[in-house]
This record gives C-alpha cells, structure tokens and sequence, in this order.
C-alpha cells in the first residue's frame, strides 16, 4: 500500500476545498456543523466520532500579563489572541466564555470584558499558540493537544497552560468519514476501522485527544 | 506577416492568461445578494480600512522613498549597490517571513520593543502595524521604479540648466521632477497596488481583527472559512474598487501611468 498523504488546514477550508471538487479519501473534521455540511453536500458517507478534545488557556512562560486565575482574562489592557469564530476552535472558545459568564464566580460581564481584550482573531489555531509563544499576546484559548504538541516557534518560547474548570470546558468532537469519491476506497476504510479501534484510541491518547467513546470526559 | 500573427498569438495568450482567472472570478459572483453584502459591516470595515491604510502608506512611501530613489539615481557614495540589494529586498521576502520579520523588530519582545515600550508606544495589532506591513512590502516597488524614472531623466538638460545659472533646487523642481513624474505616478501605482493585496505580513504583525485591522485581503481570506459565496462578493468588490481608483487616477493625471514612455 502506497504511504497516506496528509492535507493539513482548517476544517472549513477542507470543505471548501472538496465541495470545488478536490479528490480525497477519507476527511476529518474538527466539529459537527463542518461534517454535517459534508453529508448535506452529499460528500461523505456514514461519519463517525473519532475523538474529542477539550480546550485550555495558554501563556507565555514569562507571563507578561500576570495572568494567574482565569477571571484576570477580563482584566482590561490584557492581550488575547483567539481564533476566529468561524474556525471551530474559535466557536468552542465563545460558547467557553458563556458558560464562565453564566457562573456567579465570573459573573455576565466576564465575557465581554475578555473579548474586549481580543486583539486578533487568527483564522488558524496553531496561530494563535505562535503569537502566545512569541510572547506578542498575554494569553490564548487552543486545544489541549496544540498545548502540548511540539511547535514551530518551541525553541523561542515555551507556555504555561491554565486549565479551564470541566463544568465550564466544551468538548470538541473530532469525525471522521470516508468519502464517496473516494479512489483507495478499501484503504480509507481500513484507515478509519484501525482509527477508531484501540490502538488508534491509543495512539490520540498519547497526543492528549480524549477517547470517541460514549461518555465524553472533558 | 507571419510574425505580426505570430506577435498578435504571444499577446492574446498572454493577456488571456492574466485575465482570464479574474473573469472566472467575477463570472461566479452571486449578484442576487451583493447589495445586500455590500452593506455588512464587515465589508464596510474593510473596504474602509484597505482604502485609508493603503493611502497612508503610499504618502509614507512616497515620503521616504522618494529621497532615497533620488539619491540612488544622481548621486554617487560608497556602498550604493549594497544599499540598493537591500532595498530591493523585501521584495523577494515571502510575506509570511516579512511578517514574522516586523514581528521580531517592532514587537512587544522586539528589538525595538523594549525602547518603544518605554515610550508608551505599541504597534503590533494596531493599524500602525497594518501601516508598516503594507510599506514594508511595497515600497522597493515604489522605489525601484521612483530610481529608473530619476535615473532615466538626460544628464544633459540638466547640466545646460546648471550652466544657465539653475542651482540643484531649482533644478530639481522645474525641470527632473517633472520630466519623472509619469514614472513616480507609476511606481506610486505599484506601490498603492502592493499595499492593497497584502496579506501574509499583514496577518501576521498586524493580526485580523474586523474593524481595526481586517483589510480586505484578511476579510476575503477569513470569509473563505464561512462560506464562498461571501469570499467571491468581496473578491470581486475588491477587485472592481481597485479599477475604479486606478480609472480615477489616470483621469485625473491626464498620463499613462507606464514609467519612461511618453
């Protein structure tokens, strides 16, 4: 069997590509509406969960912004960087900020007054982790794995991370599905069947995905 | 015979090339809702932001640029052709690397950083960043042409001015100036047209947020994550804004806007 090719970019971005008639195999997306839009479009056939993720507040080492608890997100002057809210990790992080906002302990303003903070919306999220790594922004909201995988920009400056309490946390649902153009239809199936079973499980656990299974942890 | 046919094919393909993916573009544009996308305010926005950032780093451009483009094409020093290369290279920079390049000069954790800090000044994410970016990329364009148009003036009249009793001021305002202007109007042109498409650089220094640094290539590049419809009704307002300012300008000036033709 020939050895996979991998095309990397934003869900949306992958779709816009495949409904332009791009030939794939197999698609993997980072959210529901993404996939949803693919089976509406009539691309994929049967997606599956695949993993979940979950998100987490990222800062420089040096903190520049003396960020210790996550109400200080909203403190005004501070620099955040997010993603835009089209990408899916963007849209988690708001709905994020409006389970915070509806806790007493953060209170309704929470959220817009970090939002007010937000200096850039990065149309990618690994972006926003290099902005936080540069030390150019005073904290980020990735996932948990772009946390601690190994990055372009590591050598310059590393992070600290701020967890976000589980009540509060989103779990992002990773899907996968083959597609109906697909030209190595046998391989894509044989790639999904071996992801979703154990050593697949297994191997995204090590990068810090949560399992597919039935009841997601955050 | 056969090679005026054989001109005309070169041209023909040559122009079908440049051209036809932009009339692939316009031909998709949906123009049932373009009305009504022309209102969204994140079009206004951006349109807004693209057409002032652009204007002020042409004036930038122009300002900086034109003393250097000067001083490369009339006068003689140790090191011209050391700083002509550089100069010239931001142009062949990725804009990515240029953005990431402005980052590590003017950010927070720059070279300038700290002493920029100190005087309360903050440029990245700022339309000051925008600023920068756009005339970081362009200028060697504006400049580069600016030289050849000085450059291209004939030594002759100007000497025969200096031998009628002209001194350099003189010189240079009634007789290089004008004779350079068309081709400082076409590098100005080039420049304004750099600045419009910038993206990488921009992105990166500058970061995208609607309304203080979405400029139409950010919004375009961030509408393609929504859905493509929105992204080719603001590729095309881009693209028809763009011609209606270039049309505007050469009215106006009454020249073509090629450098050195007459």
């Amino acid at each position: 069997t020939p050895p996979a090719q991998f095309n990397f970019a934003g869900s949306q971005a992958l779709l816009a590509q495949l409904k332009q008639g791009a030939s794939a195999d197999l698609f993997i997306t980072a959210d529901a509406p993404t996939m949803d839009a693919a089976r509406t479009a009539g691309l994929v056939l049967s997606p599956q969960v695949l993993a979940r993720n979950s998100l987490v507040v990222v800062l420089p080492s040096s903190n520049p912004g003396g960020v210790r608890t996550l109400a200080d997100l909203a403190r005004p002057g501070l620099k955040i960087v997010l993603a835009a809210p089209a990408v899916p990790v963007g849209s988690y992080t708001l709905q994020v900020l409006d389970k915070l906002a509806a806790d007493a302990a953060y209170g309704p303003g929470f959220k817009a007054g970090v939002l007010a903070n937000v200096v850039s919306q990065e149309e990618n999220v690994r972006r926003v982790l290099t902005k936080v790594q540069l030390g150019e922004a005073d904290a980020g909201i990735v996932y948990r794995t772009d946390a601690r995988a190994p990055t372009a920009a590591g050598g310059t400056q590393t992070i600290t991370i701020l967890d976000i309490p589980p009540a509060a946390n989103v779990t992002a649902v990773y899907y996968i599905a083959v597609l109906k153009g697909a030209v190595a239809l046998q391989a894509a199936s044989a790639f999904q069947t071996y992801a979703l079973g154990p050593d697949g499980q297994a191997a995204l656990g090590r990068f810090g995905f949560l399992p597919a299974g039935p009841t997601p942890t955050p | 015979m056969i090679r005026r046919l054989g001109l005309a094919l070169v041209c023909a393909v040559t122009v079908g090339f440049l051209s036809g993916p932009l009339v692939a573009l316009l031909l998709r544009v949906p123009l049932a809702d373009l009305a009504r996308r022309l209102a969204d305010p994140i079009v206004v926005n951006a349109l807004r932001l693209s057409l002032i950032s652009t204007v002020v780093s042409l004036l930038l451009m122009m300002a900086f640029g034109t003393p250097l483009a000067y001083a490369l094409a009339r006068r003689r020093f140790p090191g011209k052709w050391l700083v002509e290369g550089l100069v010239e290279l931001p142009i062949i920079l990725p804009p990515a690397v240029a953005g990431v390049a402005l980052l590590f000069t003017f950010g927070r954790r720059g070279l300038l950083g700290p002493a920029l800090a100190a005087v309360g000044v903050d440029i990245a994410f700022s339309f000051a960043a925008v600023v920068l970016a756009q005339t970081f990329v362009a200028a060697p364009f504006y400049i580069k042409a600016a030289r050849i148009s000085f450059a291209d003036v004939p030594e002759e009249l100007l000497q025969a001015a200096a031998t009628e009793g002209a001194g350099d001021g003189q010189v240079f305002r009634h007789i290089l100036a004008p004779l350079a202007l068309p081709g400082l109007l076409g590098g100005a042109v080039l420049g304004w047209a750099r600045a419009l498409g910038e993206f990488g650089a921009t992105i990166l220094f500058a970061g995208n947020f609607p309304g203080r640094t979405q400029t139409m290539p950010l919004a375009i590049y961030l509408a393609l994550e929504t859905d493509l419809d929105t992204t080719l009704v603001l590729a095309a307002i881009l693209v028809s804004t763009s011609f209606v300012f270039l049309l505007a300008f050469k009215l106006l000036t009454g020249r073509t806007v090629d450098a050195g033709m007459a």
